[in-house]
């Protein structure tokens, strides 16, 4: 038997939630701490729905699909209430959407928008502004902070480096890094989780700055250059003056699920550098000249060979990186092996 | 323990500890050794025996003469008089206008009271396991464990229709039959002792006044639900409470009581304190196993309930301080005793602590079912002198405030939720009428938004909010309109929140609302507080045909803000005026009156000397 919702019928699969089966089937219901790498919180209550049969207001986002329940999610009971806690966040929090880098791509505004809230109605003191710029990348405006607990979750149990955490309770809840360290002072490596899960303007990347509104980039599905993992990721690139803005991980990529390192996340400077080599050199007469692959593998060729002869196999070496994959690692030290034929391979990870 | 001739019972409950009674004991004992009589008389030290608010308090038996107010300069014709002479001292009894209370069972304050949970509370000495056995200590979980099976144990709690005392009114034995049934290689048990309401004192006089009565409650509670590791989870508040539970784990220890193959029935328990930091949400039950594990305190979404995922993920009983101290009590008497008493659906005694405008305030236990009239004004003895009575608050910052038209409702869960109140933990507050209820709300919100741990938004946000209304309120700041936003969110919040404080923190405002709605009107309309008690909406006056111009509310106006002459009369300058009050209570005449409504402010004077140009 299948679920209801708004009396249309959907299959479900075992173990999965009430909000899992709408957003699976483009049913939207405010939801701010629910993402599906973290899980359930029931921390917002923004994602509360009607089900009959049952007393009161529930949290989707934790509430186990059965067969059979028929479940209202925009109820004027419903959205009242969603309203009030929509509501509630805005008003406690500096969330100015006008200057803020996440305009267009925050889920606090897309629940807004949803519930028709034009502007915040509380007569909550406006939130001190609280900013730390104290690490390389990430940049941190804990007054447009919603207490989702997002940060603190995918920093605790995604990639397990528990610097992120709440300190204080109540109203004056906040995130804390260590033991309310600046960002830059803690334990943090950077990576980033934190900003790729930040629902709102709260954590974000600091170079994205003032560098263009998330509609006007374009999106590139890559994968990271850096190892052999291959994280996929999207870089968000300004067409107009070639640049990349910054790097998100791709959340349905198995290799990653959107974790990236902070090489793969923030260290894409390299690409438009100056000094990057974009062709092959080929040094004459001391000096480099520009040359093209054609010219270079036969040329690189001859030359092993000349010094194979002269010398003999063991005075090559072979030195590779870590940035290819494995598989080009492996064929590498094959060729060292069988047509070079000398041990001297090794890779740069064991410098 | 020896048989002596007299038996001084001094109640070292926590209110009689800082009222002195330490001090009392020590001199006792030096008076006693005086007159030669430490062979004779035997000095007990006891838990609480309820009536806080006369102590320290003294029971000496075989009379059962008891004493009140007991003073260390008290001491020595104490001795003299009634342990060497045998004559009681009558000036340290209890009295009415016409009575004096001799003995014990004379009082009215014991006569509504049926005692089980507290029946050893007063009578003897907690650190003492052999006092505990002599009143039949350990004999209930003696027959649990050799005579019964858990599912008998369980059968016995659910006929007796016990439910949680903690607040929450589940069942019992419910509770049980469900981590019972949850199969599991390890399971636990937890007493829940982070008791927090502000002016209850329920479980802590419990812990402290009959340590093994609660322990061997949660010891049966293992044997039935098939736990063998018990936390006793007390706040650090509690430093008596936590030392004479450890002292009962040791000594019961001692008595192989605790361990391994318990009076040889195969059934194995240990169990140790752990130490709450004083939040108040760790009372509740997911908060206060996360808090255990040494998480952070805050409660997460049911279910897995801790029936079925607990401590370390085990299946875990959690009870109040209170319901293990029934069990013992219920194995003993039988499940038909205890249901005897109640209502249909709320069955046997609580224990409430009784606190404000009210003659005897103390712990009381009472069957439920009592009307509250009964308990206020029977049990409580009535409002305390010349005042009268208005409203009363049960169940703490989570539960509602009642009125005069309540005084007839029997105590039982149900009633008191239909009524916008709650049982709660049983605390009870009794409001005179020069309290302002709009005030008191904004003092239980503020209790709650402080103690909210911030994990969901109703709670976090919802709260803050709540409490800027009624902050503006109370400050002449209200705008029309405020009431029915107030009734919004926190209908909204007690919809919507994670925990049982977020979904029952607005119910001081909601009930205040429903009951006195005209004071907020009166605060928000006209600007005016009716009882003064909100400085912004009231101001002090002096009457002109009253003052006799002695100058002495001049003279302590720390503010410089009277000025008059002998003739004149005196007057206050209302825009300094910082109403301390100081000047009402120095007027030998009483000219100085509070006046509900803020007073017309005139100028402000630039300078104290232009008030005597």
């Amino acid at each position: 038997m299948p679920i209801f919702i708004n009396g249309r019928e959907f299959e479900l699969k075992p173990g999965e939630t009430v909000l899992e089966v709408a957003l699976r089937n483009d049913i939207y219901i405010p939801h701010l701490c629910f993402h599906p790498k973290t899980g359930k919180a029931g921390k917002c209550r923004a994602c509360i729905v009607e089900v009959e049969g049952r007393r009161g207001l529930l949290t989707s986002c934790n509430l186990v699909a059965e067969e059979g329940m028929k479940v209202v999610t925009d109820s004027k009971q419903v959205k009242d209430a969603q309203k009030i806690i929509v509501d509630l966040i805005l008003s406690s929090g500096h969330h100015d959407c006008l200057s803020c880098e996440q305009n267009g791509n925050c889920e606090l505004q897309d629940a807004a928008y949803y519930l028709g809230i034009e502007r915040p109605s509380f007569d909550l003191a406006p939130a001190e502004i609280e900013t730390d710029n104290s690490s390389e990348f990430i940049f941190v405006d804990r007054s447009k902070c919603i207490s989702c607990g997002r940060c603190v979750e995918g920093c605790t149990r995604t990639v397990v480096n528990e610097v992120l955490n709440f300190a204080n309770r109540g109203f004056e809840t906040r995130i804390s890094f260590d033991n309310e360290l600046p960002m830059g002072e803690s334990t943090c490596v950077q990576c980033g989780e934190c900003v790729q899960l930040c629902p709102v303007g709260a954590i974000i990347d600091s170079r994205m700055i003032g560098r263009g509104r998330t509609w006007e980039l374009e999106k590139v599905e890559t994968v990271c250059p850096y190892c052999g993992v291959g994280c996929k990721l999207e870089m968000h690139v300004d067409r107009q003056k070639n640049e990349i803005i910054r790097v998100t991980g791709v959340e349905d990529s198995p290799t990653n699920e959107g974790m990236l390192c902070v090489k793969g996340r923030y260290g894409f400077d390299f690409v438009s550098s100056q000094d990057r080599i974009t062709t092959p050199l080929i040094k004459e007469n001391g000096k480099f000249r520009a040359a093209d692959w054609a010219e270079v593998i036969p040329y690189v060729g001859k030359k092993l060979k000349a010094i194979k002869k002269e010398f003999g196999s063991d005075a090559i070496a072979g030195l590779t990186s870590a940035k290819v994959t494995n598989e080009e690692n492996f064929a590498f030290q094959k060729f060292m092996r069988s047509e070079i034929g000398t041990n001297n391979v090794d890779h740069c990870a064991r410098l | 323990m020896s048989l002596k001739r007299t038996d001084v019972l001094l109640c070292c409950g926590s209110g009689c500890v800082s009222a002195g009674s330490l001090k009392i004991k020590s001199k006792l004992i030096e008076v006693i050794e005086q007159h030669g009589l430490s062979s004779e008389i035997n000095i007990i030290e006891t838990g609480c025996m309820g009536p806080c608010d006369y102590g320290p308090v003294m029971l000496v038996y075989p009379e059962g003469i008891f004493y009140k107010k007991v003073q260390v300069k008290d001491v020595e014709e104490l001795v003299e008089e009634h342990f060497l002479k045998g004559r009681p001292v009558k000036r340290l009894m209890l009295k009415s206008e016409d009575t004096i209370f001799q003995t014990k069972k004379d009082i009215p304050f014991y006569k509504n009271q049926v005692k089980v949970a507290l029946e050893n509370c007063g009578y003897i000495d907690p650190e003492k396991i052999d006092e505990y056995i002599a009143m039949g200590g350990y004999e209930a979980l003696g027959r649990a464990v050799t005579e019964m099976n858990p599912e008998e144990v369980i059968d016995i709690i659910k006929k007796s229709g016990l439910r949680g005392r903690g607040g929450g009114g589940f069942p019992t034995g419910l509770k049980w039959e469900n981590v019972k049934n949850s199969e599991s290689d390890q399971k636990y048990v937890i007493c829940n002792g982070d008791e927090g309401d502000p002016g209850a004192f329920m479980d802590r006089s419990l812990l402290e006044g009959d340590p093994h009565k609660i322990l061997e409650g949660m010891m049966i509670a293992a044997y039935a639900t098939g736990a063998n590791y018990g936390f006793f989870y007390i706040r650090a508040e509690y430093p008596l409470a936590i030392k004479r539970i450890k002292n009962a784990l040791s000594q019961a220890k001692e008595y192989g009581l605790l361990g391994n193959d318990i009076l040889g029935s195969g059934f194995s328990f240990d169990a140790e304190v752990r130490t709450g930091a004083g939040a108040f949400v760790c009372g509740e039950e997911t908060a206060l196993i996360a808090s255990i594990k040494g998480e952070r305190g805050q409660p997460v979404s049911k279910p897995p309930y801790p029936s079925e995922s607990g401590v370390y993920q085990k299946p875990t009983l959690v009870n109040n301080v209170e319901t293990l101290g029934n069990i013992a009590t219920i194995i003993n008497k039988g499940a038909d005793w205890f249901a005897s008493m109640g209502t249909a659906t709320s069955k046997g005694t609580k224990v409430f602590a009784l606190t404000g405008d009210v003659k005897n305030t103390g712990l009381v236990e009472v069957p439920m079912g009592i009307t509250l009239h009964d308990l206020i004004f029977e049990v409580g003895g009535g409002m305390v002198a010349g005042k009268k009575f208005k409203a009363v608050q049960l169940g703490g910052p989570s539960g509602g405030c009642l009125t005069a038209d309540h005084l007839d409702t029997a105590i039982d869960y149900e009633s008191l939720r239909e009524k916008g109140a709650m049982m709660g933990s049983g605390g009870v507050i009794v409001m005179a009428d020069n309290n302002c209820m709009v005030n008191i709300a904004k003092f239980f919100l503020e209790f709650s938004l402080d103690e909210s741990c911030g994990k969901c938004t109703p709670c976090r946000v919802g709260l803050k909010e709540m409490y800027t209304i009624l902050e503006n309120i109370t400050a002449g700041k209200g705008r029309s309109g405020d009431i029915e936003k107030l009734e919004n969110l926190g209908k909204t919040i007690s919809g919507t929140s994670l925990c049982g404080l977020g979904q029952a923190a607005p119910n001081p405002v909601l009930s205040t609302i429903r009951y006195f709605r005209q004071e907020y009107e009166s605060h928000i309309e006209a600007k005016s507080c009716p009882t003064c008690v909100c400085l912004d909406l009231m101001h002090f006056d002096i009457d002109k045909d009253k003052c006799i111009g002695c100058s002495l509310c001049a003279q302590k106006c720390p503010v410089n803000c009277i000025s008059g002459s002998r003739e004149e009369k005196y007057t206050i300058h209302q825009a300094d005026c910082i109403k301390c009050g100081n000047c009402q209570e120095v007027c030998p005449v009483n000219a100085v009156d509070k006046i509900s409504g803020a007073a017309e402010k005139e100028e402000k004077l630039n300078s104290v000397a232009e008030l005597y140009q």
